[in-house]
C-alpha cells in the first residue's frame, strides 16, 4: 500500500490514518509509567517546563488545537482567558465524563494511555499557573478509574506530580474524582457544581469559568482528548500539528465507528477524512445488501445525516455546512434495517431522563417530545403531531441554560427532516414497519 | 441499622483521607456517598447522617445530592448489579432483546412487560443479581454492552447474557470481565474504588480491547504513521 493524499488535499503524503494518541495501545503495559516512557512518554514535559508559561500557551495557540469535547473552541485561547497575577488559585478540570450517546474515545484512551493525559495535565497547569487539577471521570467505568488512580500514584512517585516537579519549583496535585451517573455533568458548568459537592445543575454564563469557575476561581475545563493532544504539540511543534487536518480544523482526532459496520472501533486520522473513507477502512457495512441509511457525525446531539453525506469532510466546517456538527466524532451508523423513528425516540427518552430539571423548557419540552414521539411510533400519531414537535423543538433550543436543552429536540427534528414519510408509515401500518430483530448484531443478512 | 463504634471509627479515618484531597471539604460529598454505599450496599439514612456530620451540612442537603445521581442506590443493591445498555446504538444492535430476555430470566414471566412500564427493580430470587437498564456507557464500538458492577462485558448476545447471569449467581467473583480485572468485585467493593481507594487490580486485563485497536492495527499493516515534526 502506498501513502495517499490527505482528504483536505493541502499536504501530500499524509496517510489516511495517523496514530498518535492510540499509537501505543497495543503494548501490554501501555497504561504504566514504564510502558508510556518506552514509547516516548514524558519527553514533552521537561521541554514545557523549560519554557515560559506564556510561551507554552502560544505554542498551543499556534497549533490551533480546537477542543475535542464537541464544541471545538480553540484550547490555547481558552487558556489565555485565565487572568494572571490575580492572586487567586487557578484550577484545571479535565472533563472525563464521556457520556454523549455514541461517544467512546476518551474511555479507551484513559484505559490504555492515562499517562499521556497526565503529561498533558502537568503541561497545561504549568501554562495556566494552576496548582490543583481534577479529572472528573464518569463513575460507570471502574477499570478506567483504577488505571487513572495507578497512573496518578506512579506520577507522584516519579516526581512528575507533587512538590517541585523536576526541580523547577512548580507544584501540582491531581485528584481523580468519580462522577455518579449524570450526563448533565459533562456540561462544563454543571460539572463544576457537581465537583463542588452539589446536584449537577448548570450555571448561567457570564461569568465564564475562566473568570469564576471552581470555587469562584479562574478555571480551565478541557476534554480528555484535547489535553492528551498537548504533549504531541510540544514534542513535534505547532507547525507539525497545524500541518495535519484541514484549513480551519487542524490536527488529528479519534473517530469512533459504531453500529452496522464490519469493524467498529477507534480510527485516529487527520480531521477532514470522510465517512466513505472510514467505512472503507472499517471493512464496509455489516451485512451485504444493507446500505447505510442514517448516521450521527458526533453523537446524539448532532443532527443525523444520510448516505447523501458520505463525502462530507469530517471537520468542523464541513459537517457544519452539511447541516450538522462534528461534535465528538462519534459516528453511529445504521443500515436500512433500522427504524429512524425508533432511534429518535430512544435518544429523546435519554434527554428527558438526563434533563436536570432546572430550566422549564428543557424539563417539560423533553417530556412532551417523548409522549408525542411515542404516539407516532405506536401508529396513533398524526401530521399535527409532527407540527407540534417542530413547534416544541425551537421553543427548547436557546431557551435553557445549557446545551442539553439545545440537543434534546435535535434527533427527532432531524429524523423528521429526512424520514417524514417513514414516520407516517407507522400510522398507515398501525405500528412500526420494521422488525427490530433484523437490526441486531446477530441477525443474518 | 446505625453503624457500630468500630465501623464509625474506620469510616471516619477514611473520611479524613477523602476530604483532605479537596481545597474545600464539600467537594468530598460524592466520594463520601460512595464510601457509605461501599459499607452497606446502598445509601441509607445512617449513611446520609454520617456524610452530613463529616461535612457539617444538613441531612436534607446530603439527601438532595444523593437522589440526583443515579449511581447511588436508596434500597439495598444486589452483590452483582447487571446493567444492560439500552441507549440507541446498543438497543438497536440487540440490547433491547437482551434486556427483555434477562428480565424474564431473572424476574420470571411477565417481568419484561412490567419493566417496560417502569417497574425496574428486578432481582434474582436469591438476591445475588440485580438488573438495570443503562444509558450509553461509552463502549458503543462493543455493542451490545453489559456492565456488571461497572466492569465491561462487551459484544453480548442473549445467550451470553443468560450464561453471565447464571455464572454470577453460581460464583460471581470468579467471573472475568472483557476489559477489566481477573476477578469481579462485589458491588460494595466497587463502590470503595469509586470513593478513591484502589484494590490493586489496575494492571489486570488488556490495555485495550480489539475494537479499540482496529485503526492502529490497520495503520501498522499498511505502514501508515503520523509524520514527524521538524523538531
Amino acid at each position: 500500500m502506498t501513502d495517499s493524499v490527505s482528504p483536505g488535499g493541502a499536504t501530500p503524503r499524509i496517510p489516511p490514518l495517523t496514530p498518535v494518541l492510540t499509537a501505543n495501545w497495543d503494548q501490554p503495559d501501555s497504561f504504566t509509567m514504564a510502558g508510556y516512557k518506552r514509547t516516548g512518554g514524558y519527553q514533552a514535559l521537561p521541554k514545557a517546563l523549560a519554557m515560559q508559561p506564556d510561551d507554552v500557551i502560544a505554542t498551543v495557540k499556534g497549533a490551533v488545537l480546537r477542543g475535542r469535547g464537541g464544541a471545538g473552541f480553540p484550547t490555547g485561547m481558552k487558556w489565555s482567558f485565565i487572568p494572571q497575577g490575580d492572586g487567586k488559585p487557578h484550577y484545571l478540570t479535565v472533563n472525563a465524563d464521556e457520556s454523549e450517546p455514541g461517544t467512546c474515545k476518551d474511555i479507551p484512551l484513559m484505559m490504555a494511555n492515562p499517562h499521556v493525559l497526565l503529561e498533558g495535565i502537568v503541561i497545561t497547569c504549568y501554562a495556566i499557573r494552576a496548582g490543583h487539577a481534577f479529572i472528573y471521570v464518569r463513575g460507570e467505568v471502574l477499570h478506567v478509574i483504577r488505571r487513572l488512580q495507578l497512573a496518578v500514584a506512579e506520577a507522584y512517585e516519579a516526581g512528575y506530580l507533587g512538590k517541585d516537579i523536576l526541580g523547577t519549583g512548580f507544584d501540582l496535585d491531581v485528584v481523580v474524582h468519580a462522577g455518579a451517573g449524570a450526563y448533565i455533568c459533562g456540561e462544563e458548568t454543571a460539572l463544576l457544581t457537581s465537583l463542588e459537592g452539589y446536584r449537577g445543575l448548570p450555571r448561567n454564563r457570564p461569568p465564564f469559568p475562566a473568570v469564576e469557575g471552581l470555587y469562584a476561581c479562574p478555571t480551565v475545563i478541557n476534554n480528555v482528548e484535547s489535553i492528551s493532544s498537548v504533549p504531541s504539540i510540544l514534542n513535534e511543534g505547532s507547525e507539525w500539528f497545524a500541518g495535519l487536518g484541514t484549513e480551519k480544523s487542524k490536527g488529528y482526532g479519534i473517530f469512533s465507528l459504531s453500529g452496522h459496520v464490519k469493524n467498529p472501533g477507534q480510527y485516529e486520522a487527520p480531521l477532514g477524512i470522510t465517512l466513505r473513507e472510514l467505512i472503507d477502512l472499517a471493512g464496509g457495512m455489516l451485512r451485504p445488501g444493507h446500505p447505510l441509511k442514517f448516521w450521527t457525525p458526533g453523537g446524539s446531539s448532532t443532527p443525523i445525516l444520510t448516505h447523501e453525506h458520505l463525502d462530507v469532510p469530517l471537520d468542523f466546517e464541513g459537517v457544519g455546512a452539511a447541516g450538522s456538527m462534528l461534535g465528538t466524532r462519534a459516528l453511529q451508523l445504521f443500515d436500512d434495517t433500522t427504524c429512524a423513528l425508533r432511534a429518535a425516540l430512544r435518544w429523546t427518552e435519554f434527554y428527558q431522563h438526563e434533563s436536570c430539571g432546572k430550566c422549564t423548557p428543557c424539563r417539560e419540552g423533553s417530556y412532551w417530545l417523548v409522549r408525542t414521539i411515542q404516539r407516532l411510533e405506536d401508529g396513533t400519531g398524526t401530521e399535527e403531531d409532527l407540527d407540534k414537535i417542530l413547534d416544541i423543538g425551537p421553543n427548547i433550543i436557546g431557551r435553557a441554560f445549557c446545551a442539553l436543552g439545545d440537543a434534546a429536540p435535535v434527533p427527532i427534528m432531524s429524523v423528521i427532516k429526512y424520514f417524514r414519510d417513514e414516520i407516517m408509515q407507522h400510522r398507515k401500518d398501525g405500528g412500526c414497519p420494521f422488525d427490530p430483530a433484523a437490526s441486531t448484531a446477530w441477525a443474518v443478512s | 441499622m446505625p453503624f457500630t463504634e468500630e465501623t464509625l471509627t474506620r469510616l471516619k479515618a477514611d473520611a479524613v483521607e477523602i476530604t483532605a484531597r479537596y481545597p474545600k471539604a464539600r467537594s468530598a460529598l460524592l466520594p463520601l456517598l460512595y464510601l457509605v454505599q461501599a459499607e452497606e450496599g446502598f445509601v441509607s439514612t445512617d449513611g446520609i447522617r454520617f456524610c452530613a456530620e463529616v461535612l457539617g451540612i444538613t441531612e436534607t442537603e446530603v439527601r438532595g445530592v444523593s437522589t440526583f445521581y443515579t449511581m447511588y442506590k436508596h434500597t439495598p443493591a444486589a452483590d452483582f448489579q447487571v446493567g444492560v445498555c439500552t441507549n440507541t446504538t446498543c438497543a438497536i444492535m440487540g440490547g433491547d432483546q437482551i434486556y427483555a430476555e434477562l428480565a424474564e430470566h431473572l424476574g420470571g414471566p411477565g417481568a419484561a412487560e412490567e419493566a417496560a412500564h417502569g417497574h425496574h427493580d428486578i432481582k434474582s430470587a436469591d438476591g445475588k443479581v440485580g438488573l438495570d437498564r443503562l444509558e450509553c456507557n461509552a463502549a458503543c464500538d462493543y455493542a451490545p454492552v453489559i456492565m456488571v458492577n461497572w466492569e465491561f462485558f462487551d459484544n453480548q448476545t442473549p445467550d451470553s447474557a443468560r450464561q453471565l447471569v447464571d455464572d454470577l449467581r453460581a460464583d460471581g467473583e470468579s467471573v472475568r470481565p472483557t476489559r477489566g480485572p481477573a476477578r469481579l468485585c462485589t458491588w460494595k467493593q466497587a463502590n470503595r474504588i469509586l470513593a478513591g481507594f484502589g484494590d490493586g487490580q489496575a494492571t489486570d486485563g488488556p490495555s485495550a480491547g480489539p475494537a479499540s485497536l482496529v485503526g492502529l492495527k490497520l495503520a501498522k499493516e499498511r505502514g501508515w504513521k503520523a509524520p514527524e515534526g521538524a523538531k
